[in-house]
């Protein structure tokens, strides 16, 4: 169903487009006795074209399409009810589902406030956990500091499918947490396959990056302002209300979009450690492309995921807008 | 708070990043395949990883893979940033926004895009759309690791080579190219590690035919992984470890010089 070829005359556009642009080249050269300097972003150009741009009004088609390629909101309306397919065609054979007992289905939705709830769960435990591991590591007193930001970006070389995997070894029911607590005499515990496990994933494989955007702010503060603080009397812990964490606040923002944004489309993470009520977008959005193959609805949510993304980036880009936080390596 | 407190927080949070990889290292080990209990220690799983066609398969795919993408990426990211540079305000405002898209987009987004584009166009995935892919999710780190040292260049001497008889080219590459060095090399190593680390966009752009690490272990861990796959990310995470050492020397080495 999705077989569709290419039509003819796109060959033609492209091959227009490809000689245009070396005439515009060659023209370019003639006139200035060199290649304008601009125009060495052209490949670039042309390839954020081809493969980011094309790629996304693909998926904006596909939202608004139905399988036969005509124009309809029923994705959108399928990601609200996820069974207005079902509902709709017993409509049309004049049996109302209300009467078999088929109500609005609501795994979709479900399914994004569940991740938006899980990810700002795991936000909150990085930024809980990152914040004083960020500000005990930029204090100017402890040498070994920037020694444990490297310490802390050598965990992400490993392949996070792998490092996901080993927590396994860890929390299954015969792994190790459960084999030393059998040994201490302790009943065993199901760690695994619940919504813990799969925060505990989350926290693990994005920590780094609430940690990096704080430390980088609070490392490049002038430390003469908490001094002049300490200096006119404050004691050190209102120097760290009143000074040095408002002073800190954008690398917090941007660490929180860092955390945030990935841990909102988590994929795999879920599956590997999760059971299975604990499906998150990622995998619906995967689940649908692929297993349902239903690229209309698939596209749908991944366009409302985008949106979401997109409004979220601009929330958090007003509290920083200089973007001071960023620059994390 | 006293110092002993401080940095018995920093080992617990250290430990918790840890522990997951020193048990996977160990398991390496282990000659038994459970991986809970310890029975005895073995090389057989390195053994048996070299001799696996799969894996070496894999891996000779994914380390590829990695250097020609970030090879492209760096040369097209740099030439980009160079004409992005030389812009005007408004031509340069577009491409950096342009540039930004790739970077919010989620993985999955960016993975099913390609995907999509791949079969509409009906170009068979595999190797080369992997490459691609990879290319493309790229750039805008290289773009964005060579911008800033773009402006931090000193605006005439450009300018000063040409009116010294430099020609655009030779200009470029005496004077440009050098000055934005380290941000170029920068962007490869970025390259290079997002590209060897990713899984989400290799997923979506890849035939089950062509499988790189990333894409094998996940169809490897519903079956439950082997530990010849802990033998090779062990080995992987001591050949980063080392390589880190070595440039870190250098610089260090480069700095007191």
């Amino acid at each position: 169903m999705n077989n569709m070829a290419l039509p003819p005359w796109a060959s033609w556009v492209m091959l227009v487009g490809f000689m245009g642009f070396i005439g515009m080249v060659a023209v370019s050269i003639r006139r200035n006795r060199g290649v304008k300097r601009s125009l060495f972003a052209f490949p670039y150009g042309l390839w954020i074209v081809l493969f980011t741009l094309i790629p996304l009004l693909l998926i904006a088609y596909y939202a608004f399409t139905n399988k036969t390629g005509g124009f309809t909101l029923d994705n959108f309306k399928t990601f609200w009810d996820s069974n207005y397919e079902m509902r709709k065609q017993m409509l049309d054979l004049g049996v109302n589902p209300q009467d078999l007992g088929i109500a609005r289905g609501n795994v979709n939705l479900d399914t994004l406030l569940y991740s938006l709830w899980m990810a700002f769960l795991c936000t909150l435990i990085c930024l809980v956990m990152g914040y004083p591991a960020a500000l005990f590591m930029a204090d100017r007193s402890f040498k070994l500091g920037a020694t444990l930001v490297v310490l802390f970006i050598i965990p992400m070389w490993m392949n996070f499918l792998l490092r996901t995997i080993a927590w396994m070894s860890l929390l299954e029911d015969n792994g190790l947490i459960n084999t030393l607590l059998a040994a201490m005499g302790l009943p065993k515990m199901r760690l695994m396959y619940n919504s813990q496990a799969v925060l505990l994933g989350m926290v693990y494989n994005y920590l780094p990056f609430m940690v990096f955007p704080i430390y980088n702010s609070l490392s490049k503060q002038d430390r003469r302002l908490s001094e002049a603080a300490m200096d006119l009397g404050a004691n050190s812990a209102l120097t760290f209300l009143r000074v040095t964490m408002p002073l800190s606040l954008p690398g917090v923002v941007s660490g929180i979009t860092m955390v945030f944004m990935p841990s909102v489309t988590t994929f795999f993470i879920p599956r590997v450690l999760g059971g299975g009520n604990t499906e998150m977008f990622g995998d619906l959005i995967e689940r649908t492309f692929l297993s349902a193959d239903n690229w209309n609805v698939g596209s749908a949510l991944s366009l409302i995921m985008m949106v979401l993304i997109l409004i979220s980036l601009t929330l958090l880009r007003k509290a920083d807008p200089e973007g001071e936080g960023s620059g994390t390596l | 708070m006293s110092k002993f407190m401080k940095r018995g927080y920093l080992a617990l949070v250290l430990l918790f990043l840890y522990v997951p990889i020193i048990v996977l290292i160990v398991q390496s080990f282990n000659a038994g395949v459970s991986r809970a209990k310890w029975e005895g220690f073995s090389l057989q799983w390195y053994e048996r990883l070299f001799n696996s066609p799969s894996i070496m398969n894999a891996l000779y795919i994914t380390v590829t893979i990695a250097l020609l993408a970030a090879a492209i990426a760096t040369v097209i990211g740099t030439l980009a940033a160079i004409g992005m540079h030389a812009m005007s305000k408004r031509p340069q405002g577009v491409m950096l926004t342009l540039t930004n898209i790739p970077m919010t987009m989620p993985d999955i987004v960016t993975g099913i895009s390609l995907m999509l584009l791949f079969i509409f166009t009906q170009v068979p995935r595999g190797y080369f759309t992997m490459l691609l892919a990879h290319v493309t999710f790229n750039i805008p780190y290289v773009i964005l690791s060579v911008m800033p040292k773009l402006k931090q260049m000193n605006k005439f001497s450009y300018e000063a080579a040409l009116d010294l008889g430099a020609t655009p080219g030779y200009a470029l590459r005496r004077v440009i190219l050098p000055s934005v060095m380290p941000g170029v090399i920068t962007g490869a190593l970025l390259s290079f590690t997002l590209s060897l680390d990713d899984f989400t966009i290799s997923y979506f752009t890849t035939s089950p035919l062509v499988q790189n690490l990333s894409t094998l272990i996940y169809s490897e861990a519903r079956k439950g992984i082997k530990p010849t796959m802990n033998a090779l990310s062990a080995l992987m995470f001591v050949a980063l470890l080392v390589l880190l050492l070595a440039v870190n020397r250098r610089a260090s080495l480069a700095h007191e010089s």
